[in-house]
């Protein structure tokens, strides 16, 4: 944990292409993770990524952890009666053949206790815990304020 | 006898509730159902990042994007309020007409984590507000649009809130023109805005 947390660190000058890497666990491929700039440490950021899954079998998102920060959780921003709240999801369903968007407005991890602001270029690793799939861990790139994703040449796919 | 004063009691009880319930209901629908409805002025008056009082008259003259959210919101609040810097930078010279306010549903803790720094992570324009509860709970009721504590064992502090996501347009007289909804995007939002200057 500590190295990683040295790694989240140093690497304040990760690539554009750092967002647009995707990982692969089982039948699930991982890819664009992002984050925005905080202001300041005290409020909690945000981490959105796409998930895939190429199997048979259903799978879910349960947890992240990250080195980032203390209290990492899925949440899912909900408007009902046209008012927005974000109760925390328990699980993220990653069915057979489909993909799912952590992305603004809808599915999110709420980054909360962050070590240190998240600055934009800055970039730390989630690890995402899928329920039959194990673990695998992303590399999330910090964007701008108004950023609405990584800028990847294959993005859309 | 005391029966009846038991059905009695039951009744009043019965009625309150759904009056409540109603008001309730209504006070959503401001935000949920019609993106304009019939004119009404909403009026506050909150203090500023700096703790001066403002007040809605004091902006008469000028269109107001006003929108209600808290601080510690890493998801909602910080899209519309991009979107709102991203219109403020679109309209040019014409950007003086418009001032785009941020209303603090959790003004005390957003006093202390510091409004001002937040909304000029966002735009040097966007002023934030943060009344006292009574002030932003009247602010709310006078845009008609909901906001509520929740309370969460495992959000920051304990609780998170729960609020009304629109972005609302203000006349230069007062008037509330229309809301935008969660997800407008900045150009929907710049057109209309240039069509009524
Ligand atoms: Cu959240």
């Amino acid at each position: 944990m500590k190295h990683l947390l040295l790694a989240a660190t140093l690497s304040l000058t990760a690539s554009a292409a750092l967002a647009c890497e995707t990982v692969t666990v089982g039948d699930l491929s991982v890819e664009h993770g992002w984050s925005k700039v905080t202001i300041g440490a005290g409020r909690p950021g945000v981490f959105y990524v796409s998930i895939s899954n190429s199997g048979a079998t259903d799978d879910a998102l349960v947890g992240i952890s990250t080195p980032a920060a203390g209290m990492p959780m899925l949440h899912e921003t909900v408007v009902k009666d046209g008012v927005a709240s974000m109760p925390h999801a328990m699980s993220i369903p990653v069915p057979a053949g489909q993909s799912v968007q952590l992305s603004p407005g809808g599915y999110h991890g709420m980054l909360m206790g962050l070590t240190a602001a998240l600055k934009e270029g800055d970039s730390f690793p989630v690890t995402l815990s899928f329920e039959k799939a194990g673990e695998v861990t992303v590399n999330v790139e910090v964007l701008s304020l108004r950023a609405e994703g990584p800028d990847c040449a294959d993005a859309g796919q | 006898m005391r029966l009846r004063r038991l059905q009695l009691g039951l009744w009043v009880a019965a009625i309150a509730a759904m009056i409540i319930f109603a008001g309730t209901r209504w006070a959503i629908q401001g935000e949920g159902v019609a993106e304009t409805s019939p004119a009404f002025t909403p009026v506050f008056t909150l203090a500023d990042e700096e703790g001066r009082i403002r007040t809605s008259a004091e902006f008469r003259g000028k269109f107001l994007l006003v929108f209600f959210g808290f601080t510690n919101c890493p998801d909602v609040c910080p899209t519309t309020l991009s979107d709102v810097a991203q219109v403020m930078d679109d309209l040019g010279a014409d950007a003086e007409k418009v001032q785009p306010l941020f209303v603090s549903i959790d003004p005390e803790r957003d006093r202390r984590l510091g409004l001002a720094a937040y909304t000029a992570a966002f735009h040097p324009a966007i002023l934030g507000l943060a009344g006292t509860e009574a002030e932003t709970q009247a602010a709310a009721n006078s845009f008609k649009i909901f906001y509520g504590r929740e309370n969460d064992a495992a959000a920051p502090d304990g609780y998170s809130m729960a609020h009304s996501p629109g972005l609302f347009l203000i006349g230069p007289d007062g008037e509330w023109l229309r809301q935008f909804t969660y997800g407008t995007p900045a150009a929907e939002i710049l057109s209309y805005l240039q069509t009524r200057f």
